[in-house]
């Protein structure tokens, strides 16, 4: 057992650090004050190949692996959290359903251009009658020909009106479950897709989030992803992925509180307390220091959970239970850990401008996307009891 | 034992119940986006007679009692925690002359704060002294008949928009706590100057600012009980107001859990509502639970402060932190309940999560009523 990381990984990680702190961290407030999408940050993780992470050389990517993707959402996590999920919704769910179930013809058409940046992915599964009941969608495609006409709402899809490429989900078959489901390539400007209401959310102010309206899109059959019906297994594979994504992204943000909170703490003085004169102290003592301490003790525990989901998909092993205990485990720290730091900050972190009332706002969205934390306990006990 | 609320109390919480319902509830999503200070609902609370709940009768009050402050309170907060603080700081504001105030003083300052021709507000913290409030550099002089009020406070609560502010200040800057005085500063007379106004993670619709004194003079006859009695009476408002911190987390914590349980029960996903399923309904019990523990937390509490119980201190410490911690823990896994609904502003769960941190902070940070509960064990 080596819990080191690799030279070529603490390599990468100090390379991802570089521009996380340097180009994204400085506009991270702004970002949010703004409803802003963090355009140089994209445009600065595209020219570090960021954004080709999962993909192989040959087809314009860096070719690197799942650890890296981690190392990689965790640091820009703790710079911004709504660029780390731009990133990380296009190259996980909004990528790798391609690397992992394209043809040739589709990879070397859609690869090169998602690992340069030029297109941004997106991952359109949930509509609003079916959020955790994702193999309830109403969203149809009819066989019309050599193309498929698609027609539904798909809502709270991540980097709406940014992205180039939408993996669509949509019904082809008359079975009413998840058999009935088949995964499409959907390009932005293809005629009949339109987006929708954009929403106003409580968090990640840099990241869009609305509804994808498909009426009546013609999709060639050269952009179906997978066979009819093959849809479902693409979509949980591309969540099993994407929640080593989220669990990074929550580990980035509660890193992130853990480090402003221990600086504001050592503002305060907390090396040298004061004695009790029998008054009310300044808060220096041990209260805040055992929180420092429960908070940076979990953040550890769920760095190791996230790093272990991440090195059994990069080894080819089965990682579906993992990838949910440590989305539910590292997610759940982070809204711990936040509003954790935001009392140690007191009211000064209340206010508006400040890192500590983002991260709350930030890290909730979190125990709910990519299959809410309810979904992964589902996961995780079904995988349990099935395993016996 | 149960809380038996008095006739007379049952009907002014009904009255502010239909109110909020009809007038407050539909615009609390506004006053949250907007950022504004409901003047409206100001004058709807001051028009009913609910800002007159703080003061006795012979005050121009309608109680005085804190158990009916606190049930006001909580039926404002499950709509819109920003309008309930029209209510609970007019009391902290008052508090102060209630509590040390002169017969002359309550009987020249209440009448307009009962009548909610004016507003109230309490300046106790500064840039440098929060959780410390003894370290206050806002300084007063003696000059003749007058003081001379110089510095700065932070936080303020309705501090822009009051008429009526009770300021605390060194009279005897050598002398540490024992050295604060606390004072009425009438605005008309005694007008003080607003910095700023923060924006903040929640609680949008009420004003907090930061107001500076340059030269303000405060005549002596506007000084609360003796020189050096500041701190005291600092905390002993604290005691008598923390109780309605509790009741507005307890309101907030309602609020969100209300709209939280007719979601799931509407809601559908696998062919049935998700109120069907044993992980939401272990959720709803759990947050059902903590709310009613919380609940008799802060009557038994304000109970405590009306009839000046010996405890009262350690119990309004404990009340305020429970239930702002149980609203916390609450609002948040209403906002899960929902899912990526909870999640945007349409829906209020996401402005009540917001809503419900500062309860958690303000009138003495948590960590500070766990101070005072183990002071108040180890005495």
């Amino acid at each position: 057992m080596d819990l080191e990381l690799a030279p070529e990984h603490a390599s990468f990680r100090a390379g991802v650090r570089e521009l996380a702190q340097g180009v994204v961290q400085p506009i991270a407030a702004e970002v949010d004050r703004d409803h802003r999408f963090p355009q140089e940050a994209i445009d600065a993780a595209a020219e570090s190949g960021l954004l080709g992470l999962l993909v192989p050389r040959q087809y314009g990517g860096a070719g690197l692996d799942a650890l890296a993707f981690a190392i990689c959402i965790e640091e820009l996590g703790q710079a911004c959290a709504s660029t780390a999920v731009i990133v990380d919704v296009h190259t996980s769910v909004g990528t790798e359903p391609i690397l992992l179930f394209g043809d040739e013809e589709q990879k070397r058409r859609w690869l090169p251009r998602l690992a340069s940046g030029e297109l941004l992915g997106a991952f359109a599964l949930t509509e609003p009658a079916s959020g955790s009941d994702a193999a309830a969608l109403q969203t149809t495609a009819r066989r019309d020909g050599d193309s498929y006409v698609l027609r539904g709402t798909k809502i709270f899809i991540t980097n709406i009106g940014h992205a180039g490429l939408y993996v669509v989900f949509a019904r082809t078959g008359p079975d009413e479950k998840a058999a009935g489901v088949t995964a499409f390539l959907v390009p932005a400007d293809a005629p009949g897709l339109r987006v929708g209401q954009i929403f106003h959310k409580m968090g990640l102010h840099g990241s869009p989030t609305g509804a994808l309206v498909l009426e009546d899109v013609n999709v060639p059959k050269s952009n179906r992803l997978g066979a009819e019906g093959q849809g479902f297994t693409v979509a949980m594979r591309a969540l099993d992925s994407g929640r080593i994504g989220i669990s990074s992204q929550a580990l980035g943000i509660g890193q992130a509180a853990v480090d402003e909170a221990r600086a504001l703490m050592h503002d305060r003085g907390h090396e040298k307390s004061k004695g009790d004169d029998g008054v009310l102290n300044p808060p220096v003592g041990q209260g805040d220091e055992f929180a420092l301490a429960d908070m940076a003790t979990r953040v550890e525990s769920a760095r190791l959970l996230a790093y272990q989901a991440a090195w059994l998909c990069s080894r080819g092993l089965p990682f579906t239970r993992q990838a949910s205990m440590s989305k539910l485990h590292s997610t759940d720290t982070a809204m711990q850990v936040v509003l954790d730091a935001l009392q140690i900050a007191g009211t000064e972190g209340a206010v508006s401008g400040s890192p500590f009332e983002r991260h709350v706002r930030d890290a909730k969205a979190l125990q709910i996307y990519e299959g809410s934390n309810q979904v992964q306990r589902l996961v995780i006990a079904r995988d349990l009891l099935r395993a016996g | 034992m149960d809380f038996e609320f008095s006739a007379e109390q049952v009907a002014i919480r009904d009255t502010i119940r239909e109110l909020v319902q009809d007038r407050v509830s539909p615009r609390a999503a506004e006053i949250d986006r907007t950022a504004e200070y409901p003047k409206d609902i100001e004058k709807l609370f001051a028009d009913n007679g609910i800002l007159g709940i703080p003061f006795p009768e012979e005050y121009g009050g309608i109680s005085g009692s804190s158990v009916t402050i606190c049930m006001g309170i909580e039926e404002i907060a499950k709509a819109c925690a920003s309008s309930s603080l029209i209510l609970a700081v007019q009391a902290l504001g008052s508090y102060p002359i209630l509590v040390a105030g002169s017969e002359e003083q309550k009987k020249r300052l209440c009448p307009p704060l009962a009548s909610g021709e004016q507003v109230a507000a309490y300046a106790l913290s500064e840039p440098d002294s929060g959780s410390d409030a003894a370290a206050m550099k806002t300084h007063a002089k003696k000059h003749g008949n007058d003081y001379v009020l110089n510095g700065t406070k932070q936080f303020i609560t309705h501090g822009s928009i009051a008429g009526t502010l009770v300021v605390f200040a060194q009279t005897d800057p050598g002398a540490d706590h024992r050295g604060i005085s606390a004072f009425v500063l009438e605005r008309e007379t005694s007008p003080w100057t607003v910095e700023k106004l923060e924006h903040k993670l929640g609680i949008r619709g009420s004003p907090t600012a930061q107001i500076v004194f340059q030269d303000v003079k405060v005549p002596a006859a506007n000084r609360l009980g003796d020189e050096g009695a500041g701190f005291k009476i600092a905390l002993a408002v604290l005691d008598r107001s923390r109780p309605g911190i509790g009741a507005q987390a307890l309101g907030i914590a309602e609020g969100a859990f209300d709209y939280a349980l007719n979601y799931v029960k509407e809601r559908k996903q696998f062919g049935q509502p998700i109120a069907s399923f044993q992980g939401i309904q272990f959720m709803l019990a759990d947050m059902a639970t903590q709310i009613e523990a919380a609940r008799h937390l802060v009557y038994r509490a304000a109970t405590k402060v009306d009839t000046k119980a010996q405890d009262l201190t350690k119990v309004a410490a404990m009340a305020k932190l429970f239930a702002s911690d149980m609203a916390m823990k609450v609002t948040t896994d209403c906002v899960q309940l929902l899912g990526g609904y909870g999640y945007i502003s349409d829906y209020p769960v996401e402005r009540m999560m917001r809503d419900a941190k500062i309860t958690q902070i303000y009138e003495g940070t948590n960590q500070i009523q766990r101070v005072v509960i183990a002071r108040a064990l180890l005495r």
